[in-house]
């Protein structure tokens, strides 16, 4: 089977970032990118589903400015057979990106799409879902352990839920979107980043897959939020108590 | 011009703007989880929410399961009349796990039977996995984690792990689909004791078509950590948290102790859910819980930024860490360089018996 992975290039997890001035956004340039961590995620999780000999394909899509580009070299580098940029160098919120993935899913038909559960810069938590809504496809969002049946029919997930771990039995083909536990990624070897240069990325645009980027959202501002202040190193459990007890009165 | 005149004036362009104001009628669909026959206080946060839009707004819920649970969480929910002025019960077993699928198509058929101008739920995990997907099938972006409501189309939601405050404004028709933040949405007095059972509404299920996802998604088990006795991680007043600091589950169960100590609920760091102390249901952070207790008390904790975002609206906090440099110092409001293996000891002996909360 093929497994479709997204994949998003976000400013990377580490940076302290700052808001611009004119409070039109974040400051990007500059500021190191990469893969998005749940992205990773997704990622690693369809290569070992290949390497237990259950896929045949893993494809790498990506959708974005030219600089996307990186973030596909290095999922080929991680392993990806081959990658899709769907280039747009404007703002795209997940309506949109859903409609491209959901064209890129009926031209490659692959049996299972996975996606990292959230994006670090906007932390949405969308997508994913709303391509199962628009595929009708099962969705499993949030999982933590990922089990295919012996015929590659059914995935058995489990869920990190507010009220503990869920699990689903979804048929495929389905969206798999992941949480941190799902597995540690690997690193892009040396051998492998030199194969990678040599595997492709397929350029495609919103119009190639007769996707209309129209948008019902409008970022007025962006701004910082409060700042919480650093108060008092004290000295000894006594202080703290009597500070807890008269002070801030928590208790 | 005469006073007379400037005044008739004023008054005529006052009474155009009343009109202005009452001809946009607001219709909310709140989206509700209900456990054991109560509605979950973070759907009573979204109806606070829906109240928030402004205007005239009418506030439907609807509850979604089958059997006695449900029909007693829908007479729980009249009770909240006059916030709530409907419930909508939809009885059915596809409903007695809260599946996106059926959830979804749910929302999709009551959007088109009653056009609600919005639809909100909370953003917890239930929310999340839902309403998007409603969301893609009423093809309209769905705003999601909204911290402060400033209109009925303008919404203030966190980005960057809460580094960064995105002001957002609705531009496309309805309905407007929102999940919220439950501790930004604090719902005020105790309900009424008065039932309306007019206002409980059976949803008809037979135009509930069979599409591709039926039956796709089957819910098989869940496993949690069932502690009555420990307040909700979610809206517990007090939170004690353990980090990488408490080295191991063993010693965890200091955290615990002080947890019942204080009449606290228990949360920990991702390292820490990472090592096996503690299972996930208690990771605190950006990608975990939200919370926003008056005292929050963070032991063996470093404070990276992903942490920081779970925990940045709470009333105080206290830091324990053996080093100085640990970034959680610069957030707490008191700090303790020390031995946390020490300290909680300490505490332990030191502080006042709890006294219960009601």
């Amino acid at each position: 089977m093929k497994i479709l992975v997204a994949v998003k290039r976000v400013v990377d997890y580490a940076v302290k970032i700052r808001v611009k001035p004119d409070k039109s956004g974040v400051e990007t340039s500059n500021v190191k990118m990469s893969m998005n961590p749940f992205c990773e995620i997704a990622l690693e999780e369809a290569l070992r589903i290949k390497e237990s000999g259950r896929a045949k394909e893993v494809v790498a899509v990506s959708i974005g400015p030219a600089q996307c580009t990186d973030t596909l070299r290095t999922g080929l580098a991680m392993g990806a057979d081959r990658a899709i940029h769907v280039e747009y160098p404007g703002t795209l919120y997940p309506l949109s990106v859903a409609k491209i993935f959901k064209a890129l899913v009926d031209a490659e038909r692959p049996a299972l799409l996975l996606l990292g559960k959230q994006a670090i810069d906007d932390d949405c938590t969308q997508t994913g879902q709303m391509i199962a809504g628009l595929l009708k496809w099962p969705q499993a969002t949030f999982a933590s352990k990922v089990v295919l049946d012996e015929g590659n029919k059914v995935a058995t997930v489990d869920r990190e839920v507010d009220g503990g771990l869920e699990t689903l039995s979804l048929d495929l083909p389905a969206v798999i979107t992941t949480d941190l536990r799902l597995n540690q990624p690997r690193y892009a070897t040396l051998p492998n980043i030199m194969k990678a240069k040599s595997k492709v990325i397929k350029k495609l645009t919103p119009q190639d897959l007769n996707v209309e980027i129209r948008s019902d959202l409008e970022v007025v501002q962006v701004t910082e939020p409060p700042q919480r202040q650093a108060g008092v190193i004290l000295s000894s459990v006594d202080q703290l108590i009597d500070r807890l007890k008269n002070e801030a009165r928590v208790i | 011009m005469t006073i007379q005149a400037l005044l008739g004036s004023i008054r005529r362009r006052s009474f155009a703007t009343r009109v202005a104001h009452s001809s946009r009628f607001l219709s909310t669909l709140v989206l509700g989880e209900h456990k054991g026959g109560s509605i979950e206080a973070s759907s009573l946060c979204a109806v606070e929410a829906a109240k928030r839009l402004g205007g005239d707004n009418s506030v439907s819920l609807l509850l979604a399961g089958s059997g006695p649970s449900l029909q007693e969480a829908a007479a729980h929910a009249a009770c909240f009349h006059p916030s709530i002025s409907k419930v909508l019960l939809a009885d059915s077993e596809r409903f007695t796990y809260a599946l996106a699928e059926p959830w979804a198509k749910l929302v999709h058929l009551v959007q088109q039977k009653d056009s609600y101008s919005h639809i909100i739920t909370g953003s917890g995990s239930f929310g999340k996995n839902v309403l998007p997907r409603a969301a893609a099938l009423l093809d309209v972006s769905p705003i999601t984690d909204v911290t402060e409501i400033s209109g009925s189309n303008l919404f203030v939601r966190p980005i960057y792990a809460g580094n960064a405050l995105s002001t957002v404004r609705y531009t496309g028709s309805n309905p407007c689909m929102l999940t919220i933040r439950a501790t930004s949405f604090p719902t005020g007095m105790a309900p009424a004791s008065v039932s309306n059972d007019k206002c409980i509404e059976k949803i008809d299920l037979s135009a509930f078509s069979k599409d591709d996802a039926d039956g796709k998604s089957r819910y098989v088990s869940i496993s949690s950590q069932e502690d009555t006795e420990r307040p909700d991680l979610a809206n517990a007043r007090i939170v004690v948290t353990g980090g990488r600091g408490l080295i191991s589950a063993e010693n965890f169960k200091m955290i615990e102790k002080l947890a019942e100590k204080l009449g606290a609920a228990v949360g920990a760091t991702r390292a820490a859910v990472d090592a096996g102390f503690v299972p996930n249901e208690l990771q605190v952070g950006q990608t975990g819980k939200i919370v926003a207790p008056e005292l929050y008390m963070a032991f063996g904790v470093s404070g990276a930024i992903q942490h920081l975002a779970g925990i940045r609206d709470s009333k105080v906090i206290v830091a324990v860490n053996k080093d100085a440099d640990a970034p959680i110092f610069q957030v707490a409001d008191y700090g303790l360089v020390g031995d946390l293996f020490e300290i909680i000891p300490e505490l332990l002996e030191k502080l006042p018996e709890k006294n219960r909360q009601i």
